[in-house]
């Protein structure tokens, strides 16, 4: 059996980003998109816990600084679906189009 | 210190993982994509206590999968049109934010093979922390020399509370 390496860590975290990125760009639905932003933010502490396995405690306490910053920005951001959804009854992004010239 | 991270627990949960976060952005149903977004973030716990980050595990189960998808269902609810679910799910420009993606994903694969010498590829060569202190190490840090980081952090969510309270409430 071949041994699990920092590289693979790093790809499964990679692949994770992707998926959440192509959520982000494709998915009309704002919670799902919110939901796509979780996935990313998962995917870079997973890069950070892997490498603080090489080079000590730094990285997860990042881990923990980022896991606040995406508790933050859900209550925000669901905060604004709530607001969004009272005034216009849909949760659709591209009826989102009130600045748009 | 050798890793119990066997080669068939990680392909376990990367599989678990992958094919979890691909039902997120798939699913028509928002309450589908929620418990989807969840086994992929239990994987993940699983992932950080194979690297030995025990208390990284504990917040993201706690935080994560108890705190932050609860307030995701909490507002699915609240939100959840049947209309919704009957629409179209993808906007006009998916192929082209597909295809955009997937070369993201191909730029970071090659700069992964490019610059796979710059680090320590195994685990034995790197730091050996004890995993017992684990959480003693990381309190230590966070109230020793991430003093500011934390205040700052603190400070972060006073904001967010403020602001979600603003946001979601009817009149001013």
């Amino acid at each position: 059996m071949a041994e699990i390496t920092t590289m693979h860590y790093l790809v499964v975290a990679a692949a994770l980003f992707i998926i959440g990125t192509i959520g982000v760009l494709t998915r009309r639905n704002v919670v799902i998109i919110l939901m796509s932003i979780e996935l990313i933010l998962n995917a870079v502490n997973l890069n950070l816990v892997a490498f603080s396995r090489l080079y000590g405690l730094h990285g997860q306490v990042f881990s923990i600084f980022v896991i606040t910053d995406a508790a933050a920005e859900a209550a925000v951001g669901l905060g604004i679906i709530i607001a969004f959804f009272r005034n216009k009854e849909t949760v659709n992004v591209d009826e989102v189009d009130l600045l748009k010239w | 210190m050798n890793p119990v991270a066997t080669t068939f627990f990680f392909y376990f949960l990367a599989i678990m993982a992958i094919v979890s976060a691909i039902a997120v952005i798939t699913r028509r149903n928002p309450v589908h994509a929620a418990l989807s977004l969840i086994v992929t973030l239990l994987s993940l716990a699983g992932f950080y206590l194979m690297l030995y980050a025990p208390f990284v595990a504990a917040v993201q189960i706690v935080l994560y999968a108890g705190g932050i998808m609860v307030l995701f269902l909490f507002v699915i609810m609240l939100v959840n049109l049947e209309q919704n679910i009957r629409e179209y799910q993808f906007n006009k420009q998916w192929l082209v934010g597909t295809i955009a993606a997937l070369a993201l994903g191909g730029l970071l694969l090659f700069v992964y093979r490019a610059g796979r010498g710059t680090f320590p590829s195994n685990f034995y060569q790197g730091y050996g922390g004890l995993e017992a202190d684990n959480t003693q190490q990381i309190g230590i840090a966070l109230y020793g020399q991430y003093m500011l980081p934390f205040e700052i952090a603190s400070l972060l969510l006073l904001v967010a509370i403020v602001g979600a309270v603003v946001m979601a409430k009817k009149r001013i």
